[in-house]
């Protein structure tokens, strides 16, 4: 049974996600409603407008079927908007007025964190379970991880000590985006993480 | 919260191309008021287009339309998170200056506006903030690629609710893109010339088989049907300009071109978000223009 990784594809660069899965051999599938989830190992998340996303996630009733995904232990990498959406807690005044989270991830995150977009930047990176060399991040009008819950872990950390990459079990999140990047080593690692869903009892 | 030190660069082509594959498969609204540019927000917009009037209203006043009062901008960048875009004149630098200084999240050389010189576009290099900038075909999408935009939108023609002309602009940028991509190699240096565009860039698109950075479509977008057909077409995303705020009901019809652009292969998702919209905008036909009253001529 091949490996399947889900992407979510209601917004955002989610064709970019789909493109790094297909350079390192591996089956993406656009998940736009609950069906799709089905018979996949591992969802990813992608960057965009998480208010938009979150807006979509509701009105096409993919919020639960998201939670039980990560219940049964699937994995689930959240980027930059994927991140926020996992999250338990926005930092108020950087919420939308209606901001809807999965409320996943035990983290408190700052949107926009950094300014508007002429602050946007990409510099080195070290990831933890990716080693060396550093990996090119890039930070489009990010969010930071403001706090972290007890079982959460820090991947990685910008030199002054943000967080901008955790780890709670199967849950990932990152505040930059490796798909911009032909550096395959997170995308290859998070499918690591992803058993073939054939041999999980179905959630459904 | 300050950007850290270390081996950090600002600005660079990916992070500006980065934020337009950021904003793909979404709906830029225009919007002249905070109330509006929250009721895009809450109808599920990626970003807001800041503006003083929407192209049907240039169109009917008539007059010089000029970049947005900054204040109006600063109103609206209050009132929303999600980036916040506003309009420059073509080749209108200053107006793109104080853009920036404001922080707006990507800066429109837009048509829509009445062009400040006749013969040159901006340097969109020289600035850290991304442009978008509208094209009827590949070549002069080429022209603004060149020129530093990081974003193309296919014109259409502003303030109509027809989509005629998005469809033509549309059509003609992606055949031009099939068209080099099955071009044998010694022909692109002709094809550079006869499309009035540097060759690296004709190479790149022969290679690749698409723009080097994001296509939205702009320019008479009015139903949840329009911008399914778009996004069918090959479009990423959509600007919905005057469809919003001049329709019966914004914030439902707002929502439902959003969904649509979502499931834009689904025809049950369309005919479902589709129903009990009211009243899409008054439409012109294209042929009741005459030639001066043309947005989308205007650029090169």
């Amino acid at each position: 049974m091949p490996l399947v990784i889900g992407v979510l594809a209601l917004q955002g660069d989610f064709a970019e996600h789909l493109q790094a899965l297909q350079r390192i051999g591996v089956e993406g599938r656009e998940v736009r409603r609950p069906a799709d989830l089905e018979g996949i190992a591992g969802l990813i998340i992608p960057g965009g407008e998480s208010t938009t996303i979150g807006r979509l996630l509701e009105r096409f009733e993919l919020v639960e079927p998201i939670r039980a995904f990560a219940q049964a232990g699937r994995p689930i990498w959240g980027t930059c908007a994927g991140l926020i959406l996992l999250a338990r807690e926005v930092v108020a005044e950087t919420r939308a007025r209606y901001q809807p989270l999965l409320g996943l991830l035990d983290v408190v995150i700052r949107r926009n964190a950094f300014g508007s977009q002429r602050e946007s930047f990409e510099c080195d990176l070290v990831v933890e379970p990716l080693g060396l060399p550093p990996l090119r991040a890039v930070f489009i009008r990010a969010p930071v991880v403001e706090s972290v819950g007890p079982t959460v872990d820090v991947l990685a950390r910008l030199p002054d000590g943000t967080p901008v990459a955790v780890r709670q079990g199967q849950l990932i999140g990152t505040a930059f985006h490796p798909e911009l990047t032909d550096d395959p080593r997170f995308h290859r690692w998070f499918c690591s993480l992803a058993t073939p869903a054939a041999s999980l009892q179905s959630t459904a | 919260m300050a950007i850290p030190n270390g081996d950090i660069q600002q600005a660079t082509w990916r992070t500006k191309v980065g934020l337009a594959q950021m904003l793909k498969g979404g709906v830029i609204m225009d919007v002249v008021t905070p109330e509006q540019a929250q009721i895009a927000e809450e109808a599920g917009a990626v970003a807001v287009m800041a503006l003083e009037r929407v192209p049907a209203d240039i169109r009917r006043e008539g007059g010089v339309a000029r970049m947005a009062d900054p204040d109006r901008i600063l109103r609206i960048k209050e009132a929303v998170t999600i980036p916040v875009m506003a309009k420059v004149r073509i080749g209108h630098f200053v107006e793109a200056q104080i853009l920036e200084a404001l922080g707006v999240d990507f800066i429109d050389e837009s048509e829509v506006l009445t062009p400040a010189d006749d013969r040159y576009h901006i340097d969109k290099h020289a600035f850290r903030v991304p442009f978008v900038c509208g094209a009827r075909d590949l070549g002069e999408a080429l022209r603004r690629i060149a020129e530093g935009a990081a974003m193309i939108r296919s014109k259409g023609e502003a303030g109509t609710g027809n989509i005629v002309e998005a469809v033509r602009h549309l059509r003609d940028i992606l055949d031009g893109i099939r068209r080099l991509a099955a071009l044998p190699r010694e022909e692109l240096v002709t094809a550079a010339k006869e499309l009035g565009a540097p060759y690296e860039l004709v190479r790149e698109v022969a290679e690749q088989g698409r723009l080097p950075v994001v296509l939205f479509c702009a320019g008479g977008v009015a139903t949840p049907a329009d911008a399914a057909l778009v996004m069918q077409l090959g479009a990423e995303g959509v600007f919905v300009g005057s469809g919003i705020f001049k329709s019966e009901n914004p914030f439902a019809r707002a929502k439902a071109i959003v969904e649509a652009v979502t499931h834009y292969r689904d025809p049950e998702v369309l005919a479902r978000v589709s129903r009990g919209l009211g009243e899409a905008m008054p439409g012109i036909d294209l042929a009741t223009l005459a030639p001066e009253q043309r947005l989308a001529p205007r650029g090169w």
